[in-house]
């Protein structure tokens, strides 16, 4: 990604720290104010940092990916009752959390497999297939919901993830606050890091965006295609559950139906934005967060703007990111082109 | 008979038959590629020749027939397998990733790791190695898309060495080059030789397999047809073996009666689509009853310029005037319903709507006009009426004229643009390279129907990259370097060398008429 963008996204997260100060004015001394505006932005930037990364490994592969909002939200689901029959079952509360984690990392898995099997297989329109498995996963989450807990009291998850400190860093005063984070906020940093790595300086990568970007070509050296592309769309996947995860068993301990609340659209617009390379992508993600924790902090500091406009900011930052004003983005070329061997 | 027979044989294929739905694409075909031999597979488009190089390489499966590589018979799965076995191709269309460096492209499949990551710097050794060997210039480190033609060609050679393939099938490998690229070809081939490479050369150019092959096999509609070598072989015979008839090589006219000035050209100027002017100042003037040819190396402006004069992109500056009316920066239909009749250089982008029938393509430029509308709604029977006559008259080789045009092979498509740009009444023709990936038979054809445009007192317009075919269908040829006409000389007193001289951006002395 280019330096000037990462720069407009940098200048872009500035002024809304600023707005944030602003807004605390008098309320909260500022580098407490700041600092808890960092360390919300990178907690609620989560699902889209690891969104975008599962979307990056379907589309370097050549698979367009819109069913990452199905993905999160039924992992999300079957996360949080997994967690909640495990400690039933009389875990202890990590383990169950664990086995929450679990179950939504095979969520995704599944969800992944289908769009795949769909897709890559069968050859469907890969955005048709991708709306479908979002209308399962609301359809699914929704009914079982439902029919699982309806009027009667919804049992206990376990609770949410412990928080991490890092060993040092956690200990500075007032700044260390950034570095207790809980482990999906820490591990999408980490895959962050990882996935550039496995992209750009490894075999699997090169292979993986040769089927992205010329799948001949790639069938003419003996890559299978096919192969490839499943095996990126379920990691893909799997990086989508572990999003879902977030929601229910990072965040808060409970569900709603609709819970990631279009989180996978913005975490798609992050990558695009971050021209489908991980740094990019993140930065996009924390700019999304950014704006998201500004709306936050304007409740907390009481703005008297209603705070449905303020929730919007996000959304209108999408759609300025896609408008193409900050440059174009190119995607990989055979994006999106199912492949047809000879 | 060929000096490499006595030795080792090192891939050949016995009754190998091969069929599409509908098609046989190959018919018992049998060949022997001898080691260090240079075997020219000649065929018009759609002879089979890709369709056997791709079996040979593992991307298609015969019905029936053997494979052998060194003597022993193999079933080769797929690319992998004929990689492993030392078989490289060089496709038509080149298997290269755009925004890869050479290196990644080089390696791609045929990784070397240090750990669990790529190896960049023993790859980038190892193709210096290579290049120096084999003399091919390749720069690792530059990004495929930044390359000429011609050099992602040396790369697809070099990704083949890398994967150690003694044979090597080129497909087609000069129908994209310059007349000069393609001399470094054949220096490259004969390297490759020199080391004991084996090389099957596809071609549909007779010049070329005359002057770089040991031996020539001839397939026709699938089967072959023929073998010789270029000592007992002649253009004219080659041709007959291709087509299976005699055909006319020269194109056969007489002297120019030019008239009036219809196309007028002054001092045009136009960007490309990265915004570089390389329409630089042209002023060309072609009257009626004359062909006037540009010669000139692809990427010239050549492309630019005819997409100006026929309204498909902006003029920046300069006039553009057609029998004398202003139509600069018109829109096209304007331009077509002046008279202006164009084959565009890309048959398949521009110049057709490959999923619409032949009929439907037939009108595209007329379908709004009577007969063929009656007011908003389309008049099917003239609109088939106009087909049929035309598929007859044009000689389109298709089964219905109802068929989707994507259908039809080069040669058929390029009578189908023809059919329906000269079918009615034109003051001038605008030919962008028309005869490009066209076979012998059907040349000949587009040859004589654009010299008959001519004789019925059309000014014509030719722009090709084949020096041959602007020599000799032009009355005078324009020569185009960096967006200029840097000379226009008349045809009879053109030579080859001064041409190539002037394409290359020399200065001659101006030559007096």
């Amino acid at each position: 990604m280019s330096l000037n963008r990462f720069l407009f996204i940098l200048l872009a997260i500035l002024v809304l720290i600023g707005v944030t100060e602003a807004l605390g004015q008098g309320q909260a001394p500022p580098l407490l104010i700041a600092v808890s505006f960092l360390a919300t932005t990178l907690q609620v930037a989560t699902p889209l940092t690891l969104g975008a990364l599962s979307g990056i490994y379907c589309e370097r592969a050549g698979v367009v990916n819109i069913a990452i909002e199905g993905m999160m939200l039924g992992a999300a689901f079957f996360g949080w009752l997994a967690s909640i029959y495990a400690g039933a079952a009389g875990l202890p509360m990590i383990a169950a959390l664990l086995v929450g984690v679990l179950a939504a990392l095979l969520t995704g898995a599944l969800l992944a497999l289908l769009h795949a099997t769909l897709s890559i297989t069968f050859k469907v329109d890969q955005i048709i297939s991708g709306t479908v498995i979002n209308i399962l996963a609301v359809g699914l989450t929704g009914f079982l919901n439902r029919a699982l807990f309806f009027q009667q009291e919804v049992p206990h998850a376990p609770g949410v993830l412990p928080t991490i400190r890092i060993p040092l860093l956690a200990d500075i005063p007032v700044v260390g606050r950034i570095f207790q984070q809980q482990p999906i906020t820490l591990l999408a940093i980490a895959l962050v890091v990882f996935t550039h790595w496995l992209l750009f300086s490894t075999r699997w990568g090169l292979r993986t965006r040769a089927v992205g970007e010329h799948p001949l070509a790639a069938d003419t050296v003996g890559i299978n295609v096919y192969r490839m592309r499943y095996a990126n769309v379920l990691i893909g996947g799997v990086i989508a559950g572990l999003a879902g995860a977030y929601f229910t068993l990072e965040s808060v301990p409970s569900f709603e139906p609709g819970q990631t609340a279009g989180r996978g659209f913005i975490a798609l617009a992050a990558m695009i934005f971050g021209n489908w390379t991980p740094f990019g992508a993140w930065s996009a993600a924390l700019l999304f967060g950014a704006a998201q924790a500004l709306q936050i902090n304007a409740q907390f500091f009481g703005l008297k703007v209603p705070s449905q406009f303020v929730g919007m900011l996000p959304y209108i930052l999408t759609m300025i990111a896609l408008t193409g004003i900050v440059g174009r983005t190119i995607p990989p070329a055979a994006d999106g082109k199912a492949y047809e061997k000879a | 008979m060929d000096k490499y027979m006595d030795r080792e044989i090192v891939l050949e294929a016995r009754n190998v038959t091969k069929t599409f739905p509908g098609v046989i694409a190959n018919k018992d075909v049998s060949l022997k590629l001898y080691r260090g031999e240079v075997l020219a597979l000649l065929g018009e488009n759609g002879a089979g020749k890709t369709t056997l190089m791709n079996i040979l390489y593992g991307l298609y499966h015969q019905d029936s027939g053997e494979i052998l590589v060194r003597g022993e018979a193999v079933r080769i799965s797929g690319p992998s397998e004929s990689i492993r076995r030392g078989i490289g191709m060089v496709h038509q269309h080149f298997m290269l990733v755009p925004v890869f460096t050479v290196a990644e492209n080089i390696m791609l499949g045929a990784e070397t790791v240090k750990g669990l990551s790529l190896d960049i710097a023993t790859v980038r050794r190892r193709i210096r190695e290579l290049a120096e060997q084999y003399n091919l210039d390749v720069d690792p480190d530059a990004y495929v898309k930044d390359l000429s033609v011609g050099q992602q060609q040396r790369v697809e050679i070099v990704k083949a060495l890398y994967r150690k393939a003694d044979i090597l099938i080129l497909d087609e490998p000069t129908a994209v080059l310059t007349p000069q690229e393609a001399d470094d070809l054949f220096e490259v081939i004969r390297t490759l030789q020199a080391q004991g490479t084996s090389v099957i050369f596809i071609s549909h150019k007779l010049k070329e397999v005359l002057a770089i092959s040991d031996r020539i096999m001839v397939l026709r509609r699938g089967q072959v047809v023929g073998e010789t070598t270029p000592a007992g072989a002649t253009e004219r015979s080659l041709a007959e073996m291709m087509v299976g008839r005699s055909v006319l090589l020269e194109v056969d006219k007489q002297p120019a009666k030019p008239g009036e000035v219809v196309l007028d050209v002054r001092g045009l100027r136009a960007d490309d689509d990265r915004g570089q002017q390389v329409v630089n100042d042209v002023s060309l003037q072609v009257r009626a009853g004359e062909i006037v040819g540009i010669a000139g190396v692809q990427g010239n402006g050549q492309t630019e310029l005819v997409e100006v004069l026929t309204g498909l992109r902006p003029a920046r500056a300069g006039q553009v005037l057609i029998a004398g009316t202003d139509y600069t920066n018109a829109v096209p239909r304007t331009i077509t319903e002046a008279g202006t009749a164009h084959i565009p250089e890309d048959r398949q982008e521009d110049g057709l709507v490959l999923s619409y029938t032949i009929a439907d393509n037939l009108v595209l430029n007329t379908y709004y006009l009577p007969p063929y509308a009656n007011g908003i709604a389309r008049n099917e029977d003239a609109i088939n009426a106009n087909a049929e006559k035309l598929v007859k008259e044009y000689d389109v080789r298709t089964p219905s004229p109802f068929v989707p045009v994507g259908n039809l092979s080069g040669g058929n498509k390029q009578k189908v643009i023809i059919a329906r740009e000269l079918s009615r009444p034109i003051k001038l023709l605008i030919a962008a390279q028309p005869t490009r990936g066209v076979d012998v038979g059907s040349i000949e054809f587009i040859h004589k129907t654009i010299v008959a445009q001519r004789d019925a007192g059309a000014a014509v317009l030719v722009v090709s990259a084949e020096l041959d075919e602007v020599m000799s269908l032009a009355d005078k040829i324009a020569v185009m370097y960096h967006g200029q006409i840097v000379a226009v000389v008349p045809a009879d007193q053109a030579t080859r060398e001064d041409l190539g001289l002037l394409m290359a951006g020399a200065h001659l002395e101006p030559v007096t008429s």
